[in-house]
């Protein structure tokens, strides 16, 4: 079982994990879709938390046997991992999505720059920029 | 199609969710009302997020313009790769084209921020796929362009035709219904059906804030959390032409915990009335 005063930290830090992704989804500061994987690793090691038995049973199944807390950390540990995967994909697309702007921009500043050469829509931008007379 | 076309069916099992706002106003003459009629001059936006509808986008614009010509038709090629943009522009709607998919939230917001920044008096978000019956935008604009409401949405279930909807997802609608009757005050029976208009308050704070993915219900909660007036009027939808719905089953679950997530976080934010922006 639990000791008492690791199931009420453990369940308090929950708590705060929670609240605060909550006041941050409020604040506009955080979009809920990166939010629910959080939300649900603070759920979950609230129940661990205060699920005494639960973690000497889910230690049992893991076979750790001198320390039934550790399963806690194991599993807060396998969900941060978890969110930080998931953000990785986020930031791999975000990245790809910012390349694409920032090329898109430099074409457009560059068509407009050059208005008083309006650019032929039948030619790729590619041909054009290469046989400009002015860079 | 008179005016009797018009009027609400005899109620189904569902009327109990039905408020008076549902009913749509039998329309005086022989049809229903060119917008060009009611709008006084005012400028009305129609918004078709499209993301590869070119099968059916041509044909959406061209009812579109043929039953209300006055209304400025907008298609935002949310990143289509089947030459969406190119149909539409030959059909004679002006086109904005996204540089990569942004998802139908992202893609209709920017038809707000267009309508927005071009001083539109009415948007009228339509889906590209012919499920929403140009011939009912008269009657979907009325209470907005009347200065009745805000926001107007068309809904599947206030009482015209028998649209049933496969058991999960009508549950899940009913959920979304019941809740955001509940934070709204008043009772709204389709709060997921993207056939909706908003006045120029609407348009400004959609332009802002909108929600990126599945935004139809929060729109609601935020119209009515910015003390913004919300009607429903009952509509007709077609079948989707062609292409299949973009929901899946695990989806599915992401939208029902994503979006009650998002409507009761909402109701931690203050409620103020928008003050309009210089």
């Amino acid at each position: 079982m639990t000791p008492l005063p690791v199931s009420i930290a453990a369940a308090a830090a929950s708590l705060v994990l929670i609240g605060v992704v909550l006041e941050l989804i409020r604040s506009r500061r955080l979009r809920e879709r990166y939010a629910l994987l959080w939300l649900l690793t603070g759920a979950v090691l609230l129940t661990l938390s205060l699920w005494r038995d639960g973690t000497n049973t889910i230690a049992g199944w893991a076979g750790v046997k001198s320390y039934p807390p550790a399963v806690l950390f194991a599993v807060g540990l396998m969900f941060v991992l978890l969110v930080l995967l998931h953000y990785a994909t986020v930031i791999s697309r975000l990245s790809d999505q910012n390349a694409t702007l920032a090329q898109r921009l430099a074409l457009l500043e560059e068509e407009l720059r050059s208005a008083e050469e309006p650019l032929s829509r039948a030619v790729p931008l590619l041909e054009v920029h290469r046989g400009r007379a002015r860079g | 199609m008179g005016p009797a076309a018009l009027k609400q069916s005899a109620p189904d099992a569902d009327s109990s969710l039905v408020s008076a706002s549902a009913v749509p106003r039998p329309l005086a003459g022989s049809g229903p009302v060119p917008v060009s009629e009611s709008a006084d001059g005012r400028r009305c936006l129609a918004i078709l997020p499209a993301y590869n509808e070119a099968g059916c986008v041509g044909r959406v614009v061209d009812e579109i313009r043929a039953f209300e010509p006055s209304v400025e038709v907008l298609v935002v090629d949310d990143g289509s790769t089947d030459g969406t943009a190119a149909i539409a522009a030959a059909h004679g709607a002006k086109v904005v084209r996204l540089p990569f998919n942004l998802g139908i939230g992202g893609a209709v917001q920017t038809g707000y921020r267009y309508a927005y920044a071009h001083g539109h008096d009415v948007a009228v978000q339509i889906d590209a796929d012919g499920q929403h019956d140009p011939s009912e935008l008269g009657a979907l604009l009325a209470p907005v362009l009347a200065g009745e409401a805000d926001m107007v949405v068309g809904s599947r279930f206030a009482g015209r035709g028998a649209y049933r909807a496969p058991f999960l997802r009508r549950a899940g609608i009913r959920l979304f219904a019941w809740t955001v009757s509940r934070i709204v005050g008043q009772s709204v029976t389709d709060t997921t059906s993207g056939f909706r208009a908003v006045n120029r308050r609407g348009i400004a704070l959609f332009a802002f804030e909108y929600a990126h993915d599945y935004p139809e219900v929060e729109a609601v909660v935020a119209m009515a959390r910015s003390r913004l007036r919300v009607a429903e009027v009952g509509v007709l939808m077609r079948d989707r032409a062609e292409g299949r719905s973009s929901i899946t089953a695990a989806g599915s679950v992401y939208y029902t915990v994503k979006v009650l997530l998002a409507i009761l976080v909402a109701l931690l934010r203050p409620s103020a009335a928008l003050t309009e922006a210089a």
